[in-house]
């Protein structure tokens, strides 16, 4: 599939969505709610993107944005960039982990690490850090005197 | 991570179904690194296995948002610290491809080599280890008599041992040692002689087969579906070689068959990794006497910007696929840096693929995921 038909697939399933091809693969820009609807399209016949290669989050200072890298094993050429915009305050999206397992363990590396909300998800607690851990340190206002040099 | 209290549980307090909460690790011999896995086990048999990381995390993401693309790739040799050299050519290539350096072809060639020599080097350990860890210890010292032969080589190159740093975006560091391709050749000289002494005995000792024949066994839907990568999904029919998907440096132009078993199971995971070291020689053969002169490094500027924009950047490391995402926004340090490890997808099918066994193949099975816990911590 050309990037133009994929554009078309999924224009026809969810109106909404925009697009960037200004980096090296088609991002598809959707809203949080849409995200299970869209992925399982994706997941489907005839795209079959059964192979989520990345999950993170990227935080933008102003809102959080959730990328998702997704590819087909029957055809690697095709590469799409999933992404949804989250609310900076209250991030909450729904899970992927039963759609792709791999997304599991990298939810919940995202949930301690940026503090989104994984709604659904089988086993949301903190992979990496202590328990007790206050604060999600890849954000970028993260503050800690002790552990972090500033030059 | 856990509580404190949860650690040390009562042993004779059991469970509703005379479960048994078992800690292995962080510091069991067989982990090799610190990981730590807490085993629900029904007398022998696993119910589920949760792997407790953490322990060695030193948040490299956070660290590279304030380095320079000069000096962030330095800290990735110590991400996944048997492959160095590979993630340093991972960085190298997406800085490059993110500010269109042209790469002349003699520092293409070398780094192929490199990383095919790493990828060997990590092989080597990694049956040592395991085949240790299975109760063979001689496998190990022919391991790592030829391992040596390549730590070696390295020193030469780049002066470090485990730790390399030599790939820098635009090319090499320096230029080769004048005695790097005999060195190669003497060692391609020997593994090829000496490689049938560990294969004769490991792959055909009917203990190790088996212990590992039909144990950890992995089908393609869930290798695929847990983003597993390398030799682990390739065990399980899964094509997946990023050398043969999207060639970088000199991989275009050289011949090597991707090693796909259909098995599955721990065995196959060993076949894979055996017959890749054959093909990583082929590899080097096709290219050593063929370096070309001329330049080492290309012209950069002293200060490095990346454009504005996403890049990302696959490679094939020893443990599977290593991709790094940077969000720029045209400043001198990146915006955002994601290391997606190929280790930290492996791990999370142990809970799968270990349930319902027995404890004693859990060495099995973890032994040929081939963990390397600071690749998984990062």
């Amino acid at each position: 599939m050309t990037n133009e038909e994929i554009k078309a697939y999924i224009s026809s399933h969810l109106p909404e969505a925009s697009f960037d091809e200004t980096g090296e693969w088609l991002n598809i820009i959707i809203p949080p709610t849409s995200l299970r609807s869209i992925a399982t399209v994706l997941l489907g016949q005839p795209m079959q993107m059964n192979f989520l290669f990345c999950l993170t989050c990227v935080d933008n200072k102003t809102h959080l944005t959730m990328v998702y890298h997704l590819t087909s094993m029957k055809n690697r050429s095709i590469n799409i960039v999933l992404k949804a915009n989250l609310d900076r305050q209250n991030p909450v999206i729904d899970t992927l982990s039963d759609l792709w397992r791999t997304a599991e363990f990298h939810e919940r590396e995202v949930f301690e690490m940026f503090g989104v909300n994984f709604t659904h998800h089988p086993d949301l607690r903190k992979l990496i850090l202590e328990d007790d851990f206050k604060g999600f340190p890849l954000r970028k206002d993260f503050e800690d005197p002790i552990n972090m040099i500033k030059l | 991570m856990y509580n404190q209290t949860d650690i040390i549980k009562d042993t004779t307090n059991l469970g509703p179904e005379g479960e048994l909460v078992v800690n292995m690790g962080p510091q069991h011999p067989a982990t090799h690194g610190v990981l730590h896995l807490v085993v629900t086990l029904n007398g022998e048999t696993i119910k589920k296995i949760e792997p407790h990381l953490g322990y060695i995390h030193r948040s490299i993401e956070k660290m590279c948002e304030s380095l320079t693309y000069r000096q962030f790739i330095y800290v990735t040799s110590r991400m996944d610290y048997l492959s160095s050299h590979i993630n340093n050519t991972a960085c190298a290539l997406l800085v490059e491809k993110g500010m269109q350096i042209e790469v002349p072809e003699r520092a293409k060639f070398v780094r192929t080599i490199l990383n095919e020599l790493t990828r060997i080097a990590s092989h080597e350990l990694w049956i040592g280890a395991m085949a240790m860890d299975l109760g063979a210890f001689t496998p190990f010292f022919y391991a790592f008599r030829e391992r040596e032969m390549i730590t070696d080589i390295m020193e030469d190159t780049c002066g470090a041992r485990l730790t390399m740093n030599y790939i820098v975006p635009g090319g090499l560091m320096y230029d080769i040692h004048p005695e790097f391709q005999t060195k190669v050749k003497a060692f391609i000289k020997q593994f090829k002689e000496k490689v049938t002494e560990y294969e004769d005995l490991v792959t055909g000792n009917i203990i190790f087969q088996s212990r590992t024949k039909g144990v950890g066994v992995l089908s393609a839907e869930d290798a695929i579906s847990y983003g597993c990568s390398g030799p682990v999904a390739r065990a399980s029919g899964v094509s997946c070689d990023i050398r043969k998907i999207a060639p970088y440096d000199a991989y275009d132009r050289v011949e090597f068959d991707e090693i796909i078993e259909t098995e599955g199971d721990s065995f196959s995971r060993y076949l894979v990794r055996v017959k890749e070291m054959n093909q990583s020689i082929r590899i080097i053969e096709q290219l050593i006497d063929n370096i070309p002169e001329g330049e080492f490094v290309g012209k950069t500027k002293n200060v490095l910007k990346l454009n504005k924009g996403e890049f990302y950047q696959r490679v094939e490391t020893a443990r599977g696929e290593l991709g790094v995402y940077i969000v720029s926004e045209g400043a001198t340090t990146p915006h955002r840096i994601k290391f997606r490890s190929p280790g930290f997808s492996n791990l999370s099918v142990l809970d799968h693929i270990a349930k319902g066994s027995k404890i004693g193949d859990l060495m099995a099975t973890m032994g040929t995921l081939d963990l390397v816990i600071p690749d998984i911590d990062r």
